[in-house]
Order: structure tokens, then sequence, then C-alpha cells
């Protein structure tokens, strides 16, 4: 049958088989986010502390996870985390610690960055009105931070749905390594199915995204 | 005029080492407007601060209403409730509206009502020609505007004294008249304020007294018609002479043609 390639799509459960693969991606990414921005808020206090010593540990957790490409960290935790220590990690919740690790690292630094950008004249301000501390950060500074931070963190996370990609290298089955098995597995019955199953993936990715993307837009003018 | 509102006693600042102000003095009455002068790096808005608490003083005490004006003092904000303070750079909430910026305080730092904080609000916006921007976002305020607001949002919780930190630096000047008339007229109405500024017609025109201050201390006090005209300390004329200037280029070509 050599019909047009897009038929191949609608060839027994295939489409099925790459929605089932978009869901592993996106749910390994929603967990690592969920986990990552609660964290990375507490890092990102943490990152703020006027103490050298918290200052020196986390700049080395930031610039260690920075500096290493995430492939690296998956396989430092899959391959060699599991096997030193002997734990049990299966490979998707391997992938959820190394992109929450990576996710805090980063939303920490986002969260840092957000609050020194609040002038100190801010605060002075609100102090010369009679608000103390905890009504200050409530009042004027946190809302003003997350004004700043939702953005910032939307990008993050569709920054996170993307690499997730990554994680076919420690076996997992998501979108790519789907649509890979049903390349391989129609070969030679279609021959340019390469282009329309990855010309599907990216915009199953383009969707996934976009929505996010349009979403932190439209905050964004919002609030300016 | 009344009785002293406000009492600074060898007040001491330093920073970094540096000592800004050094052993200071000054009383201010009720309903008393006192223009602070002097060259930049003087300790003027250093001054200012240490009143609102908003620098941590090294020695001496400022009293207000016999009530010890210090960071650390437990009842400081309700201290600071009673000091109204315009910044140089209007210090507007930017996510908040003009209405919002006014009253946030007095809601939430004074749990006054809501009806009654927001009547309050529109009246003065309006004294101040700002009817109609109440749900305005400072963003979309000149630098005049954003200025009557910030003063409106000090005036709304009712202090008992008003600093101007050089309220009208950051101004084009087309707008510094329209920030200062309020000032005036606050002034009339017998408000107690404390004023730093480089406007030297409107110091003269709205100081009860003129206190000039130089190397972190008064180095002279006297009411604005003395200090104009007949400043005594030499320091003081110096400075005053250099708001004149004299048609130099002028004399020289009528001097050459002779």
């Amino acid at each position: 049958m050599q019909d047009l390639g897009i038929s191949i799509l609608f060839r027994g459960s295939n489409f099925i088989r790459l929605l089932g693969g978009l869901w592993v991606t996106v749910r390994i990414s929603l967990l690592a986010a969920g986990l990552s921005v609660p964290l990375g808020i507490l890092f990102g206090l943490f990152l703020n502390i006027r103490n050298p010593v918290t200052k020196v540990i986390g700049r080395i957790y930031l610039d260690f996870i920075r500096i290493m490409p995430q492939l690296v960290l998956l396989f430092i935790v899959f391959f060699g985390a599991t096997r030193a220590f002997g734990w049990n990690l299966s490979n998707e919740l391997s992938a959820v610690l190394v992109f929450t690790l990576w996710g805090t690292a980063e939303m920490g630094d986002l969260v840092r960055g957000a609050l020194i950008s609040i002038p100190k004249q801010q605060y002075e301000s609100a102090q010369a009105l009679g608000f103390d501390t905890l009504q200050t950060y409530r009042f004027i500074i946190i809302p003003q931070t997350l004004r700043r931070l939702i953005p910032l963190t939307i990008n993050l996370v569709t920054r996170m749905i993307k690499t997730t990609s990554l994680v076919v290298l420690i076996g997992i089955v998501e979108m790519m390594k789907v649509g890979q098995q049903i390349i391989d597995a129609n070969r030679f019955e279609y021959p340019t199915a390469a282009l329309w199953i990855y010309g599907v993936i990216f915009l199953l990715y383009f969707f996934t995204c976009w929505p996010i993307s349009r979403f932190a837009k439209w905050l964004e003018r919002k609030w300016n | 005029m009344g009785q002293n509102i406000l009492e600074i006693v060898d007040l001491v600042k330093k920073y970094d080492g540096e000592t800004i102000l050094n052993g200071l003095n000054l009383q201010i009455r009720k309903g008393e407007v006192v223009v602070v002068l002097g060259p930049s790096g003087c300790g003027k808005s250093t001054l200012l601060r240490c009143m609102n608490a908003l620098e941590s003083i090294q020695g001496g005490q400022i009293l207000l209403e016999g009530m010890r004006v210090e960071k650390n003092a437990k009842n400081i904000t309700l201290i600071r409730q009673k000091i109204g303070m315009v910044f140089q750079s209007y210090e507007l909430f930017p996510h908040k509206t003009i209405l919002e910026n006014i009253t946030l305080a007095p809601l939430h730092v004074q749990k006054r009502s809501q009806s009654q904080v927001q009547e309050e609000a529109c009246t003065l916006l309006k004294r101040v020609g700002l009817s109609g921007k109440e749900n305005a976002y400072p963003r979309q305020l000149s630098g005049g505007q954003k200025q009557r607001v910030a003063i409106v949002r000090a005036l709304c919780m009712h202090p008992e004294i008003m600093l101007f930190d050089e309220v009208t630096a950051a101004l084009d000047p087309e707008m510094v008249r329209e920030v200062l008339d309020v000032i005036l007229e606050l002034a009339n109405e017998g408000m107690t304020m404390v004023i730093v500024t480089h406007e030297m017609q409107f110091a003269r025109a709205v100081a009860d007294r003129v206190v000039f201050l130089e190397g972190g201390r008064i180095v002279e006090e006297s009411d604005p018609e003395t200090f104009f005209t007949h400043p005594s300390s030499d320091r003081a004329k110096a400075f005053l002479q250099t708001f004149e200037f004299h048609k130099e280029r002028q004399n020289h070509a009528e001097k050459q043609s002779t």
C-alpha cells in the first residue's frame, strides 16, 4: 500500500500510542515542575540569606547543576547512584529526581533575581507608612516579585517539557521513543514515515508548550 | 506655634566608619516649617531618614512627642504612622492603582474602614488636582502627578509631621511648581514639616526657620529673611553664592571695548 504517508498515523493504535508517549513526557515534566517550584522558592530565599556559609553552599549547588549537562546528571543518578548506593530507582523516578534537582536550581536563581530586582526604596516607603516587616512582604514585595516571576517560571516549565526528550536515553518510552518504534516497524511499508511521525511529534510538542507560552505572554501584558 | 513635637539631641550617625552627623541638635515645634539647606553630602537626607528611623543611629536620641524614634524600637511602626515621608523618587507601589497606593496603609496598618478611607483619599486627590486618576497606575502618571500622589499617600495616614526629602529634585522644571504649591498649601494649613530642598526661592517662601547644615552639624539657624539676605557664617555665604550668576561675559566685553 503506497498511499500518503500520513495514513500511518491512523494504522492500528499509532496515534493513541504517540499520545501515550506525550503523556509520559508531560507526567515527568509536571511532577518535576510541581516539585521544583516550591523547592526553588525555598532555595531562592536561601540564596538571599546574607551569610557567607549559606552563600557558598548555594553557589556550589547552583553551579554544579548548571555546569553539568542534564544528560550527564541523568546517567549519574540512574546508572551511577543506583549502583553505588544500592537504591532501587525506576528510570521514571530517576528522571523526576534529576529534573527536580535541575528545576530547583534554576527556579532558585529566578527567585533570587526577582527578589533583588525590587528596589530597596520600595521596602523603605512601605516602612515609612508604618508597615511591619511581614506586612511589607505580604502587600508590597511578594506581589511584585510574583509578577516578575510567573512569566519566568512558565518559561522554565516549557524548557523542562522539551528537555525531557532526553529521558529516552535511560530507557523511558516517551513520545520520541514511541515515534521511533512506529517508524522502525513500518520502515518498508512507509518509507516517508519519519517525516510524518516527527512532524506530528513537533506539532504535539508545539501544542503542549504554546498555550503555556501564550499564558505567560498574557500575564506579562496584563501586569505591565 | 506650640511646644516641641520633635527633639533631636546630640545625634550621631556613622556609616562605614565615616561620621555623617556629628552631635546634631534640633527642635521642631508644632506647626513649624523647617527647611534644611546645605551643600550636597552634608547629611541633610541622612538627617531626615534618621527622623523616620530608616537609618540606625550611633549616638544621641530622637524623640517624637517624647517617644524614642529608633529602628529597633518595639513601637516603631506606630511612631512611623505619625511621621509622613515623601521621597525624591516618589516610591509609589507600581502594582497598585493610585487609590490603592493611598488606601493600602490606612486600611491594613491603621485598620480604618474602607468607605471612610476611600472617601478621604478621593477628597485629597481632588485637592491636589488629581480627581479621576483613582484607577490609574503610577506608570501612567507624570513625575509631578506621582509626587502629588505620594504626598496624598502620606497625608492620608494623618501624620503629626511631614518630612520632604528633595521631592522636586527628580522632576522636570515645569512640574516642580505643581508639587511645591501643594506643600505651600499644607504649610498654610499649619502642618508641621521638615523640608530638604534645593529650590531656594521656595525655601524662602515656605520656611519659618532655615537650618544650614555642613559637616554633619548645624552651622547656622535663622529665619529665612535673615538667612537669605544676611547670612552670618562664611560657609552659608559661600553656599548661597553658588546659586547666583553674574553676566561676567558681558562685563568682559564692555571692558575690552573701553
